[in-house]
């Protein structure tokens, strides 16, 4: 399968939160890279996981099969995860395949993080 | 012409199921009015079991064997269970009716909605009290000229009796079942191709907050309609109802 032409950016906005910036597509191989940022995000006392979906490109049904993995590796941590920046159709998407039953969604960074506290 | 790829492949947001035509043969029982579950909706442990067959990508191409795939998708399913596709073809937001044999004989009648389709893959949904509850996403790609086929099922068992199932024998028919589809779509192409399957616990802990399921089964209740058959037809001889 193809590399997948996406990039994840992790950022620390607060000391037990972590931002992962999503740019570009995500499908099934995205799953190193998308791994490979979680763990990256994932240090000892980070209680949250806040995904930015406004730069997402196209995500297809791999994609969605990636973020559930991510969820269960969070949710082992004890970590909670957010997302924000989520057009209609992905919110839809997420609605559809019932991932916002456990990833908490926001209109923007902010209310994801103060959502956290 | 430019295609907005965010506006194709997936299935509409629908709250609950609805079978508009059912194809001749097939029962629709367990489907309507049901909501679709992913793995976070399930019961037990959750497996990601990936099939894979290869071919020689001069016999058939990606997107052709996706093609044939899905026109001709119940054809490759082993015998004893049958798949009714939509009247429309496995396309996004469809449902289609599934009769399934469990161990002991048993009978299961339920459904799966088509979550997303396009040229290189497509994915079905199970519903409510589905054996479980998830996906599997049926996908085709060009390696080292080789056209690589792969079925790949992100699960849980629905419920604790579908989870004791699934380790009771339930895993290891499941695995023929899709081993059996891969080989058949390879024979289809003239190739008689061995089937690698790998098996991840994504995650061991089963959801216990989820056991109530068991009221949806799809199972349970199949096997009380089958047992309340004589019932009804007694009802029906006697004109009741």
């Amino acid at each position: 399968m193809p590399e997948a032409a996406t990039r994840f950016e992790v950022r620390e906005p607060s000391e037990h939160t972590r931002v992962i910036e999503i740019q570009g597509d995500i499908t099934a191989a995205s799953e190193d890279v998308l791994m490979e940022a979680y763990g990256r995000a994932s240090e000892a006392g980070v209680r949250a996981i806040v995904l930015s979906f406004g730069e997402l490109g196209y995500m297809n049904s791999g994609g969605i099969g990636l973020l559930v993995t991510l969820l269960v590796r969070a949710q082992r941590q004890r970590q909670r995860v957010l997302a924000y920046g989520l057009s209609d159709h992905y919110r839809q998407i997420f609605e559809l395949t019932r991932l916002d039953e456990a990833v908490s969604i926001h209109d923007s960074e902010a209310g994801a993080l103060e959502a956290t506290t | 012409m430019t295609v907005d790829r965010k506006a194709t492949g997936w299935a509409e947001s629908v709250s609950h199921l609805e079978v508009h035509d059912v194809p001749e043969g097939a029962v629709n029982r367990n489907v309507n009015g049901r909501r679709v579950t992913s793995p976070i909706q399930g019961f037990g442990k959750m497996w990601q079991k990936t099939y894979q067959v290869r071919l020689p990508a001069e016999r058939v191409s990606a997107p052709d064997l996706i093609a044939t795939w899905k026109q001709r998708f119940p054809e490759f399913w082993p015998e004893g269970s049958s798949f009714y596709s939509p009247l429309t073809g496995i396309e996004p937001g469809e449902v289609a009716l599934l009769s399934m044999t469990l161990p002991g004989r048993m009978k299961l009648s339920t459904g799966v909605m088509v979550l997303y389709a396009d040229e290189e893959s497509f994915t079905l949904m199970t519903p409510q009290g589905h054996m479980f509850a998830g996906w599997i996403t049926f996908s085709a790609a060009e390696r080292d000229g080789e056209t690589v086929a792969q079925a790949q099922v992100l699960m849980r068992a629905s419920d604790p009796i579908y989870e004791v199932g699934l380790t009771l024998g339930g895993h290891r028919q499941e695995d023929a079942f899709w081993q059996h589809t891969l080989t058949r779509l390879a024979a289809h192409f003239g190739h008689e191709g061995e089937v690698d399957t790998q098996v991840v616990c994504v995650d061991r802990k089963r959801q216990w907050s989820k056991w109530r399921n068991v009221w949806q089964s799809a199972a349970i209740r199949s096997a009380l309609y089958t047992l309340a058959a004589p019932a009804r037809l007694l009802r029906r001889d006697r004109g009741v109802g």
